[in-house]
């Protein structure tokens, strides 16, 4: 009994959790249009060097940032399950920059030991 | 702590703010994650593990790339197309890109109507995402078909490195892999919410468990995982 209890009453607490206006849903998708223009255009109009770099490092992750919080509800869960889930991706970074270490090590023997280029 | 003992899920939980909130919820002997059902917490638990696989692909392209003392192929040209007379710059990415928005934004307005049980437009609404996401799946085969016509082997392209042939093989592949997925999965569950079993609380073929609407958002999750992504392949792959 308890069971279906608890089976009939969670969709009313999550329908008053996630129940947000379309308007929202609308701005937002058009901010990822616009962000994703952006982020073309940074090809199209041919920039390099850093300044590319960080523009596009900067439209995704205002674009990641915006699907996250708004599409899929995490600005509205609880900090317990919003801390589970973003905390361990940031371990990512250390990964990488192990990486670039590495790539930098290979790189090296490679112009070292074929100093002809393959 | 009587307070945070709730009796079921659905309940409206008191508990202090910040970090201690954090550490009342995991230290309650009980679920850690309140007001978040099962089903929602596994997809979030999976979709975190699914992170760490793409990472990792990312991961090996970057290594590869900056390892190399072959130059690398300059995504702009590979993926350029030539539309009339004029030759665009990765304007197929781009129109990708923005088909899968779209269908994100499809989406979460999908998760909203199944939340207000209005079926008609849910399905709708899942069923153009769907849609959307078998456009992208189609023109990645049109981007392959080309590739591959022109010569880029997992081994070796004309252009330059050869690892680019491996890494975009491997990237898009298994995003294309996700996107076909997520369509099949949309498409069955926007048949059962046509057909009203959440409403009717109808039995699974499968597991015999009554359906809820909340699978709708679950359904939405992988799929604005799938878009996200996109997002960071889109940015590091083809634009970098």
């Amino acid at each position: 009994m308890t069971q279906v209890m608890a089976e009939t009453e969670l969709p009313r607490g999550e329908a008053k959790a996630q129940h947000h206006p379309i308007r929202l849903y609308l701005v937002v998708w058009g901010w990822l249009f616009v962000l994703s223009t952006c982020s073309y255009l940074v090809d199209y109009f041919g920039l390099t060097g850093y300044l590319r770099w960080s523009l596009i490092l900067l439209f995704m992750i205002l674009k990641a940032g915006l699907i996250v919080a708004i599409f899929m509800h995490m600005a509205w869960e609880r900090l317990a399950l919003i801390y589970a889930i973003l905390v361990p991706p940031t371990l990512i970074l250390v990964f990488v920059g192990i990486m670039i270490f590495e790539s930098n090590y290979t790189l090296l023997t490679r112009l070292v030991f074929f100093a002809t280029g393959s | 702590m009587a307070d945070m003992t709730p009796t079921h899920i659905g309940a409206e939980i008191a508990r202090p703010a910040g970090l201690r909130g954090i550490v009342a919820d995991w230290s309650s002997d009980q679920r850690a994650f309140k007001n978040v059902s099962w089903g929602k917490a596994m997809m979030w638990i999976f979709l975190l593990s699914d992170t760490f696989i793409f990472s990792c692909f990312l991961l090996s392209y970057m290594t590869v790339r900056m390892s190399t003392v072959v130059p690398w192929p300059n995504p702009s040209e590979v993926f350029a197309l030539t539309i009339g007379a004029e030759k665009i710059p990765l304007i197929l990415i781009a129109i990708m890109t923005f088909v899968l928005i779209s269908s994100s934004g499809t989406m979460a307005m999908a998760v909203n109507f199944g939340y207000r049980r209005d079926r008609r437009k849910t399905a709708a609404l899942m069923l153009a995402t769907a849609a959307l996401g078998a456009t992208f799946v189609g023109m990645q085969a049109f981007e392959w078909t080309k590739l591959i016509g022109e010569g880029v082997r997992p081994w070796g392209n004309p252009w330059g490195a050869p690892q680019f042939g491996s890494s975009f093989f491997m990237i898009t592949g298994f995003h294309g892999t996700h996107v076909t997925i997520g369509v099949i999965f949309l498409i069955l569950m926007a048949r059962k919410v046509l057909r009203g079993d959440f409403d009717h609380a109808r039995r699974g073929f499968f597991t015999s468990r009554k359906g809820r609407y909340e699978i709708v958002e679950i359904t939405g999750l992988y799929w604005h995982f799938v878009d996200l992504v996109w997002v960071f392949i889109f940015a590091l792959f083809y634009l970098w």
